[in-house]
């Protein structure tokens, strides 16, 4: 092996072009909702909103497919964004006091499926700045920035500051004007003593431009003082002398009245008359939720309205002791009030409003509330302030999503009936009104075909997405957990109920229930662990985590009825083992009213109540198969019957047999280590206390102990051996029409992959289907035959690791395609005529076996090559970029180390290599999942989906235009694309992406056996088709075969042999 | 026949006996043989002689174990720990002393002798004339072997690469790897790049009892790949997932062992392996001596590993299958191997030929009967259906 052959793969350039034209890797776009969103800004001209995150990104939403994203180059939270209107210019301050300018650029012209698209803008970064520390003020916190304000002319900014200072900065280039700073001190000269007392009048806490006299700011302070400043004439106007602790400012919009908010929960209206330059009092000043202890208001909006009185928004303000840890907003006009009670804490929110000059009043249309876990839109011009559906940033983590998948090319037909059974489901409350925030054109093609999104949920819901273009909609919320009687029926829920809701409006303050973002789950057994969808016959199989497994159908009537049960033992033969796990869940009894869309037909139960680990559905045999941690079974949900029931258990696993609570053991360790730790922890860290001489020794020896405990990690090597714990968990099923008993005969056949590198492979006799299989028993009537299912092959990997996918290949080395796929020429029927291979691919290698004598045709050793483990696979069909009609099949891993392996199949030989997500992030690995069409999706946060694409031609991502009012000035950026950075956790560098070119590790050791002619199989540069001298046998148990075809294969054996230079010996 | 299909049913349940099926050049023999009762070593010996009709011959016993390695029997402990194995079936590989004085007993020998045996198979008169003049040198036989120094010659003096045979024994690997910073001089002076570190060696696991791994030895290649750049899970990742038979190019932290080639030795470099005497490796523990001493056993064993590393990287193990009929399955595979095996005459052995060597079988059956009969030993019972084509 160590004589390499440094036969470095020639680089065959017109491979090369075709692998460009069908290979690119780029993220394309954000789905769902923001990751702890930290600020918000709207602007009112571009119809643009702007989140930004505690990571550092900042996001522009417009109208829907209309997205910007952009990334400081630290992550630190954004605190605060500052539209410049209408310009397309945006300000950020972050929290380590520097303000970032931003700006929308025009990018260069692109060229988008066939279609030049001009105008394509993005956000670019520009200039930023940094208050410098005053040399007079010791403490680094007194220039600390607080608040921003843009002045209306957009060419100053006023820059509140933690010391009370307030600066002005010029803009666009971000210099400070000296000569305008107004420190503390000149304000307080100008204070009446019986006010001053001495004390600091506290950081700046609101900054408000009048809305008529330019010029003129109001400038809150902490404490409570208000003065009214002349920036011109730098003298203070008006001084308003609050008491109360100051939250924020607002001005009426005549710009008569302002209005302060405080941390007592209360409100004060202001009245700015000419004259006197000190006010004691407010016109008035109210606590609503008083008169108890309330807490503080932080944010106020105050806005008129041409009909009636004014809105009044403000957030908070609640009686701390009965409801202080609610999460509030209300709304009040006259008599109305409306307490909004949201699940998670109120970042931000705005109105949109009138905001020309010429009218006189504000009429709020909608108001746009950020929380920290979703976005909540309230139409304010229908009577009853109804919620608005959002047609983006979807909170996709409503309840914690556990599974995910995706159905490529969904029909128009099964499209309208999804679309119809969510609409149905939306509650009353909500309006059909247009999305208020609708700045932007978007200017990618319309999506060519309808792509579906389902993530299954911790709380039992499956929720169907649509997923064809940038903005992931919501269509459908399937929920299982009516299958069950569960202690929490959804129909009891409140909410749901008119009754319940009148009662609710009596109580003070007035709640109302807002947003859908409710993570707390009912029963964790709910939690979906896996989907299929069949898109043709729209049947779809979910299954959960007490080993429940469910099928349904598509209906678009509304129908009570009692869902069959049927429970299957994995168990069966096997004895002495007690499951110590969950109970399964209790079915209801009665017949349970199901809403128009997916209901439930056949609820299957395996015992032990396990969580299901793999499901296959093939519609057209009427056949699902499913796999928990003991075995796996297939069930035929047309007659109703259980087919088979296989235990895949080693006899010494006892772990698997006792559930999650083998979990325990690992916990109770973990817990015992982070004692320990904190024990000594705390020893050491009273030994820094003592200083006598006799504790030196005692301190070397801590640190002695602490550098052992903080020694580097060790990992011990170790093969995996036979009997690991969960050896038997099924790790994945197939079902394919292939050759298994012989290579003239084809039918149904189902493949099971387990974690200790089994795969059991059953032959099926279905009824109807297989070659002449009908005729053979054409008396017997087709319901009364049984499905049976016969055991085929064994194998056993030799190197035991979990086994990830099988797939069947057909002649033509092409995946089978879908069931009803061929039969209604939906695709190209598969190739009977060669025979057929499987491709298995394990934690650790790619193979491909020949069918039905299951011997190893190609192989690749990812794990001993490379040193990673494969923790995604899936077949991909890319298309060419330039070639109209050409594509490939390509096979897609993803490792634990978070990069995308791509190979072609059946050769497998590596064709790309790209860094997706970075390896410390498992959640994102794990959730990883492939469309059809070389796009994918996964995790970057529990409430966001990353979209890439491994594909030249299919890419979906956002192309947007802005109408803006100044010019776009061109930028060349030196690539032709805008980078795109990404916003939460997984950024890797760019440099280190999409390398275009397989690495070939060579030893740079010398060599001096170059030419000898022994080539080495575990050296990557050998990646020869010519697979003779790496054929490796696996166990293969053969069930099948006949008398004949033993002389048959004895015979091929004879043949191979001759080659091969393994001999088998018994 | 009958009444060895008689018989069989009983033994296999009484799982007492055990199935032997010994071959000896082209011709296997089948017999059952009583675990409890199975006798010592030198009435096995005989009893096979008189089998096979190879009395007075001067022959070694050898029995595939379930890793498929050829391990000898040579006294009355292997004996037994051979029986002792089988399950259900023993397979005794009778070798005559004389041209098989270099057979290595290692891992998956039992395949690699097949692909030796080609060249004295093609040539048989050299071997015999050859085998008698040259002293014999080569690893000790009898023993398995567990590790070895290979690639000596191509080496830089600095790195020591080590397989360990895991298949070999029951014990686990036994060692620890850590992320380190290595030291290395270049050109440009001093450089420190990550490197990883073997980081404990567990007591009387396999890399202890070699020797040839020590704590601080950095790891610089596992199975031909440099591990340079990549991350102690990888480097993990890779050892396990070649863990069956795991060749590991380390830097040692204590050099003054290492193998040093004289001036001499840019002969190596033009690639003869074979040619054992010629490469000028050696052990030198102190001091390092002129290039005159040479180290066969490192290099011979080199060259006998580096011809298997084609075939048996994977570590086949075939299991016996208990499925629904295997003694016909049994058979085909041995007729498998026997047609597979480079012999001339099996490899054309037509089936008219099978006819006469059951023939055969079925004359030494009843003599075989004869004998027990006559010599009054119960315990080794023949068992019939010995040749299956």
């Amino acid at each position: 092996m160590m004589k390499f052959r440094f036969r470095r793969q020639t680089t065959d350039p017109q491979r090369e072009k075709i692998k460009q034209e069908l290979f690119a890797f780029r993220k394309t776009v954000e789905h769902g909702f923001p990751h702890q969103p930290s600020a918000l800004a709207f602007d009112p001209k571009l119809q643009l909103m702007a989140i930004g995150t505690k990571s550092g990104a900042i996001k522009i939403y417009g109208a829907p497919g209309v997205e910007f994203t952009g990334l400081h180059k630290d992550t630190t939270a954004v605190t605060q964004i500052l539209f410049l209107p209408g310009q397309g210019c945006l300000l950020s301050l972050l929290d380590d006091n520097t303000i970032h300018l931003w700006e929308l650029v025009a990018g260069v012209t692109r060229e988008v499926g066939g279609v030049k698209k001009e105008g394509v803008v993005s956000l670019r970064e520009v200039d930023s700045y940094c208050l410098p520390g005053r040399p007079g003020i010791e403490s680094s916190s007194a220039t600390r920035v607080t608040v921003l304000h843009l002045l209306k002319s957009c060419d100053l900014l006023c820059v509140g500051t933690e010391g009370g200072g307030v600066y002005v900065l010029e803009l666009p280039r971000l210099s400070l004007k000296e000569n305008q700073t107004l420190l503390q001190d000149h304000v307080t000269q100008s204070l009446p003593d019986d006010y001053r007392c001495g004390k600091s009048l506290g950081p700046v806490e609101s900054l408000q431009e009048h809305p008529q006299q330019a010029g003129k700011i109001l400038i809150g302070y902490s404490r409570g003082l208000v003065v009214l400043w002349d920036l011109s004439s730098r003298h203070a106007d008006q001084l308003f002398l609050g008491k109360q602790q100051l939250e924020s400012l607002v001005w009426e919009r005549s710009g008569n009245l302002f209005v302060s908010s405080h941390n007592d929960g209360g409100y004060s209206v202001w009245a700015v008359t000419n004259g006197n330059v000190y006010n004691n009092q407010p016109v008035s000043s109210t606590i609503p939720y008083g008169p108890f202890p309330c807490k503080a208001i932080p944010k106020i909006l105050w806005r008129t309205t041409q009909s009636s009185s004014p809105v009044i928004l403000y957030s908070g303000g609640m009686p701390r002791a009965s409801y202080g840890d609610r999460h509030c907003l209300t709304i009040q006009q006259d008599k109305e009030h409306v307490t909004l009670d949201f699940t998670s804490r109120v970042i931000d929110f705005f109105t949109v409003h009138n905001v020309d000059d010429d009218k006189e009043f504000d009429d709020p249309s909608a108001l746009v509330v950020l929380l920290e876990e979703e976005l909540v839109v309230i139409d304010l011009l229908t009577p009853g302030w109804p919620s608005l559906p959002t047609p983006y940033l979807a909170p996709l983590h409503s309840s914690a999503i556990t599974c995910s998948c995706h159905v490529t090319n969904v029909s128009t037909k099964l499209w309208e009936r999804l679309i119809n059974a969510g609409k149905a489901q939306q509650s009353r409350r909500h309006t059909h009104k247009s999305w208020p925030i609708c700045g932007g054109k978007s200017l990618a093609p319309p999506p060519k075909q309808q792509e579906l999104l389902l993530t299954g949920h911790e709380d039992g819901t499956v929720r169907f997405w649509d997923a064809s273009g940038v903005a992931l909609t919501p269509l459908y919320k399937l929920s299982t957990a009516n299958v069950f009687h569960t202690d929490c029926d959804p129909v009891d829920d409140p909410h749901d109920d008119p009754d319940m809701q009148q009662e609710e409006e009596e109580e003070w303050p007035p709640f109302r229930k807002v947003g859908c973002f409710d993570p707390y789950s009912d029963d964790p057994r709910l939690g979906i662990q896996k989907i299929s969808l069949c898109k043709y016959s729209n049947k779809l199989v979910v299954a959960g985590t007490a080993g429940q497994v469910i099928i349904l159908g598509l209906n678009d009537e509304r129908s009570d009825h009692l869902v069959d049960v049927s429970v299957m033992d994995l168990l069966q033969d096997r004895e002495g083992f007690t499951w110590k796990g969950h109970d399964r869940l209790e079915p209801r009894l009665k017949p349970a009213p199901f809403p128009p869309g997916f209901q439930p037909l056949v609820l299957l139960q395996c015992l032990p109540p396990a969580s299901v680990t793999a499901v296959a559905l093939h519609a057209e045999w009427n056949l699902v198969a499913f796999g928990t941690s003991h075995g796996f079974g297939l069930f035929d949900y047309h007659r109703r019957n259980a087919v088979l029931a296989r235990c895949t258990l080693h006899p010494n696993d006892s772990l698997a047999m006792e559930g999650p609570l083998s979990r325990v053991k690992s916990l109770k360790k973990s817990l015992r280590q982070s004692f320990r730790r904190i024990r000594k922890s705390r020893v050491s860290g009273k030994k820094r206390v003592l200083t006598t001489p006799t504790s030196k020794v005692q301190e070397a020896n801590a640190a002695l102990a602490e550098q052992e405990e903080v020694a580097p990690v060790q990992r011990r090597i170790e093969p995996r051996s036979a009997d690991d714990s969960l050896s038997g968990v099924v790790r994945c099923l197939c079902f394919a029409d292939t050759f298994l008993r012989d290579g003239t005969h084809h039918g149904p056949t189902l493949w099971a992959g387990t974690n200790s590198g089994s795969v059991y492979a059953y032959a099926l006799e279905v009824p109807g289907v297989g070659l002449g299989r009908t005729c053979e028993r054409g008396g017997a009537s087709e319901s009364s035959m049984c499905v049976e299912a016969v055991l085929g092959k064994e194998i056993q990997l030799m190197h035991r690791a979990p086994v990830v996918s099988i797939c069947v290949l057909d002649g033509r080395g092409k995946p089978l395609p879908d069931p009803y796929e061929a039969s209604q020429d939906l695709a190209i029927a598969p190739d009977m005529t060669n025979a057929h291979s499987v491709l298995i691919a394990s934690e650790e290698q790619l193979k491909v076996f020949s069918l039905p004598k299951v011997s190893a045709k190609t192989k690749f050793k990812l794990t001993a090559h490379e040193g990673c483990r494969v923790r995604k696979v899936a077949l991909v069909l890319f298309s060419s970029s330039v070639q109209e009609d050409y594509s490939e099949h390509t096979l897609v891993c993803l490792t634990n180390m978070g990069d995308m392996h791509l190979f072609n199949i059946p050769g497998l030989r590596p064709q790309v290599r790209f860094d997706c997500i970075r390896k410390e992030d498992i959640s994102g690995i794990a959730s990883c999942v492939f469309t059809k069409n070389g796009q994918g999706f996964y995790l970057i946060s529990p409430s966001e989906y990353e979209r890439f694409s491994l594909s030249a031609k299919v890419l979906t991502e956002p192309l947007c235009s802005v109408q803006l009012h100044r010019h776009l000035e061109q930028t060349f950026t030196c690539d032709g694309t805008p980078t795109h950075m990404q916003a939460n956790g997984t950024h890797k560098n760019q440099m280190g992406q999409a390398e275009g070119k397989v690495d070939v590790p060579l030893s740079t050791l010398p060599s001096p056996l170059l030419d000898t002619p022994l080539d080495s199989p575990l050296s990557c540069a050998d990646l020869t088709l010519d697979s003779t001298g790496e054929l490796t046998v696996e166990d293969v148990r053969d069930f099948l075969t006949t008398v004949d075809e033993e002389e048959n294969n004895l015979r091929n054996m004879k043949d191979e042999e001759g080659r091969s230079p393994g001999i088998l010996i018994n | 026949m009958s009444r060895a299909s008689q018989s069989r049913t009983p033994t296999r349940a009484a799982e007492s006996v055990v199935e032997v099926k010994s071959k000896f050049e082209a011709e296997y023999r089948r017999f059952g043989l009583k675990r409890t009762v199975a006798g010592n070593f030198q009435e096995f010996y005989r009893f096979l002689q008189s089998i096979h009709h190879i009395r007075g011959m001067d022959v070694r016993l050898c029995y595939a174990d379930i890793h498929g390695d050829l391990l000898p029997i040579n006294n009355d402990d292997n004996f037994d720990k051979a029986v002792k194995s089988a399950n259900p079936l023993l397979r005794i590989v009778i070798i005559t002393k004389t041209d098989d004085d270099s057979m290595v007993f290692a891992t998956n020998s039992l395949q690699r002798r097949k692909k030796v045996m080609t060249l004295p198979g093609l040539n048989p008169g050299a071997t015999h004339s050859r085998g008698k003049s040259v002293p014999q040198i080569g690893p000790p036989q009898d023993f398995r072997q567990i590790s070895s120094i290979i690639d000596v010659d191509i080496l830089p003096e600095a790195y020591r690469r080590v397989r360990l045979h895991k298949h070999g024994t029951n014990k686990p690997l036994g060692f620890y790897i850590r992320d380190g910073v290595s030291v290395r001089v270049t050109p440009h002076g001093v450089e420190k790049a990550p490197g990883v570190f073997i980081s404990r060696v567990v007591r009387g696991g396999l890399a202890e009892s070699t020797g040839l791994l020590a704590i601080n030895d950095e790891i610089i290649e596992v199975n031909g790949i440099e591990v340079a750049g990549k991350s102690l899970d990888q480097v993990t990742a890779m050892m396990v997932a070649n863990s069956h038979n795991l060749v590991v190019t380390v830097k040692p932290a204590n050099q003054r062992n290492n193998v040093y080639r004289g001036s001499k030795t840019s002969v190596g470099n033009t690639g003869s392996v074979g040619s054992a005497g010629s490469i000028g490796s050696a052990l030198s523990h102190d001091s390092p001596s002129p290039a005159s001493q040479s180290n066969p056993i490192t290099a011979s064993s080199s060259q006998a590993e580096g011809d298997s590393d084609d075939e048996d990287d994977e570590g086949d193990i075939i299991l016996e299958s208990d499925g629904l009929n295997p003694y016909s399955r049994d058979s085909a595979r041995n007729g498998a191997a026997a047609a597979g095996r480079p012999f001339p005459q099996s490899v054309s052995m037509p089936n008219s030929m099978g006819a006469s060597l059951s023939n055969s079988a079925s004359y030494s059956q009843d003599r075989n009967h004869n004998h027990a009969g006559s010599s009054g030993r119960e315990r080794m019972r023949e068992d019939g259906n010995m040749i299956t084509l």
